[in-house]
């Protein structure tokens, strides 16, 4: 009889959860009943309240089991859960699960399925026939067919992928760089953490066809240092694909050479910013540079650079392998394709939720977060990290599309949406928009690194009741200086939390006319 | 508890020689520095400076911008508790109060006996479990009282943390 095959993923989620020792207490109760099983380390499905969600290989399919805790064990293997017995913690077949079955999963095909390093498996589900089209296609067909899949820069900034790529494609030079932005350190978002600990190859296949689509035959990833387990796994898959051949020179015996390494940043936010983090690569200090000229002409050492951001060059293998048009089919208006939609804070099933763009805020929110996790009402959202904008529950039918978003003066970012409930204090999230681009703040632009701090003394001021109109007048002054004056978005979007806190939460801001003092 | 080398010029100089060949090799170093001593001491920037052709303001300047760089010893446990939007949408804010009077030590302070580091991080990544911590490098998510109280415990006996 084949060993049973059972799974307990080992992302940073599920791990912060206790998945090593639920792992390690299944062990132990295999060993005691004498059952031999394989006990395999996937990725996470991106359902973190079900973490640490034990699966188990039946012929039914995957059975789940969340959230297990090490305490559990025991009474699962009483129960027989190795058959997919029934009990209180079961889930049923995780495939057939409504949260899963209503995502479009083209980037994150592979999360939670397989294990992240088996290189077997990720070619056997579907892995690295994207290069091989690659390969067939030769570097001015592989620009084209991203051009072709309307892919625009999934860390926020919704640039075309295709035009960075042939940018860089037609510069000259006799050495180019591939620069994969995994500084993703936007509150709310873990999509390329989950790449990274979940499916590896995929990132690395994706920079592979970038460097043979524009000429490079370098890459790096600077990758931020709060994840220190992607990393690992990072470098561990990078160094099993150079032994497979899949990296190095030569790959698949085609003549094309890419080769990769892994960079760690040190916990600067602001060199999540394209130049900041080219400064850094370099060994500086992450100043922004002043743009033009733009990386794609001069970027990392002073070569043409593709610097993208992670979910774009994970999501390059599947538009390869597909077609440009199959993936282009997906979404609304000029946002084609899937996002990978981080349902984060204070909400009921928070993960991963990839879907073709055009999905309304709240059914995100209260359809599939299934509303806050304290039970209390929403009151706000901030979508795109600390530089998106807070939205009120009555623009919920707002789209998630880039256009859509801008003309409510809001973001997708990087894709996060942080729920609130009705306790927050919004002045105080203002307040802290502010102090935190003071406390991350490059100090390049004056407007950024100074307006940032009289940004939280003039909210302190509203908020005590001090010269109210005329601080709130300064407020605004001050944003809008911030906003066009900035070198880059950090100063640049602080203003959007802080403006859309002040117009939707007036009354968080004392806006209710209060009592007059008392004699003074 | 983090073990760490005590500090010696050759260690210090092999460290550097294990980097130097990086393109851009500053950031690398310091890191390796850092997980070496546990911390940055002053006499590596001049010896960083020369073997990379840098000058040691250059290094200094690196040193300085990066939050996660020490110029001074941690305490023998650092817990890093995340101060970002998702994890005060879960109560961080007031938690973070809390294990502030359980450790008897301020954010971004070391404790006296040097016991204990408590820093802010800004996102770990667990925003759909918040609120989320780094406690001696491990993650923990769904951070509540019950868990601070055990960090203090480790603290107290000088014990790693989950180390039952």
């Amino acid at each position: 009889m084949k060993s049973p095959r059972i799974f307990v993923p080992n992302d940073a989620t599920a791990i912060a959860c206790g998945a090593d020792r639920v792992a390690k207490r299944l062990e132990a109760g295999l060993l005691a009943r004498g059952i031999t099983a394989d006990i395999t380390r996937n990725g996470s499905r991106g359902m973190f309240w079900l973490e640490p969600l034990v699966e188990i290989e039946t012929e039914r399919g995957r059975i789940g089991y969340g959230p297990v805790t090490p305490a559990e064990v025991d009474e699962l293997l009483h129960a027989g859960f190795l058959h997919g017995a029934d009990h209180p913690k079961c889930i049923g077949v995780v495939d057939e699960l409504p949260w899963l079955k209503k995502q479009t999963r083209l980037t994150f095909a592979r999360i939670g399925i397989i294990d992240p390093l088996s290189l077997t498996e990720y070619e056997a589900h579907g892995g690295y026939r994207g290069l091989k089209r690659a390969l067939e296609l030769g570097p001015s067909g592989t620009v084209e067919e991203v051009f072709e899949s309307g892919l625009r820069g999934r860390g926020g900034a919704g640039f075309p992928t295709g035009i960075k790529w042939r940018t860089v494609a037609a510069a000259p030079a006799d050495q180019k760089y591939i620069v994969c932005n995994a500084d993703e350190g936007d509150s709310g978002t873990f999509a390329d953490r989950l790449i990274m600990e979940a499916d590896p190859y995929c990132l690395i296949e994706g920079m592979t066809i970038a460097g043979l689509a524009v000429g490079a035959t370098k890459g790096f990833v600077y990758c931020r240092s709060e994840y220190p387990l992607a990393f690992v796994v990072m470098e561990k898959a990078i160094e099993k694909a150079r032994m497979a051949g899949l990296l190095g020179d030569n790959i698949l015996g085609s003549g094309v050479s890419f080769d990769m390494e892994m960079r760690m940043g040190a916990g600067a936010y602001v060199c999540g910013e394209e130049t900041s983090l080219l400064e850094s690569l370099e060994g500086k200090r992450g100043l922004v540079r002043a743009k033009p000229p733009l990386p794609a002409h001069v970027g990392l050492f002073g070569k043409p650079t593709v610097i993208n951001n992670l979910v774009s060059l994970a999501t390059v293998p599947i538009i390869l392998d597909k077609g440009g048009k199959f993936y282009r089919d997906f979404g609304m208006g000029r946002s084609r394709g899937t996002m990978p939609i981080q349902l984060a804070g204070n909400i009921k099933h928070g993960g991963l939720f990839e879907t073709a763009f055009g999905i309304s805020l709240g059914e995100l929110v209260n359809e599939i977060g299934g509303g806050t996790a304290s039970g209390r009402p929403v009151k706000a959202v901030q979508a795109g990290g600390p530089l998106g904008a807070y939205l009120p529950v009555h623009q919920f039918d707002t789209p998630f599309d880039y256009e859509a978003f801008a003309a409510k003066d809001a973001l997708i970012g990087h894709g996060g949406i942080v729920v609130f409930d009705d306790t927050v204090d919004m002045a105080h999230m203002a307040k802290f928009a502010m102090e935190f681009c003071a406390h991350e703040s490059c100090g390049k632009c004056t407007p950024c690194r100074i307006g940032s701090t009289r940004g939280v003394e003039t909210i302190d001021k509203i908020v005590a009741g001090e010269k109210r109109e005329q601080n709130l007048a300064l407020l605004e002054d001050l944003c809008h200086t911030m906003k066009l004056g900035s070198l880059c978005a950090l100063g640049g979007f602080t203003p959007y939390p802080v403006v859309s806190a002040l117009t939707h939460f007036p009354e968080d801001f004392g806006a209710t006319p209060k009592l007059p003092a008392a004699a003074e | 508890m983090a073990v760490y080398e005590d500090w010696s010029t050759e260690r210090a100089a092999q460290v550097i020689a294990e980097h130097k060949h990086l393109d851009g090799a500053t950031m690398p170093i310091l890191h390796a520095m850092q997980e070496t001593f546990g911390f940055v001491p002053d006499p590596v920037v001049p010896m960083i400076a020369e073997t990379l052709n840098l000058s040691r303001a250059e290094v200094y300047g690196v040193l300085t911008f990066y939050h996660d760089f020490r110029r001074e010893p941690p305490g023998r446990t650092v817990v890093k508790l995340c101060a970002a939007e998702a994890c005060q949408s879960m109560g961080s804010t007031a938690l973070t109060a809390y294990a502030e009077a359980k450790l008897g030590v301020s954010m971004g302070e070391t404790s006296a006996d040097g016991r204990v580091t408590l820093e802010p991080i800004y996102c770990l990544g667990l925003c759909a479990c918040a609120p989320s911590a780094l406690v001696d490098g491990q993650l923990v998510g769904r951070l509540d009282r019950a868990t601070v109280d055990e960090i203090a415990e480790c603290v107290a006996a000088g014990k790693h943390f989950g180390e039952v």
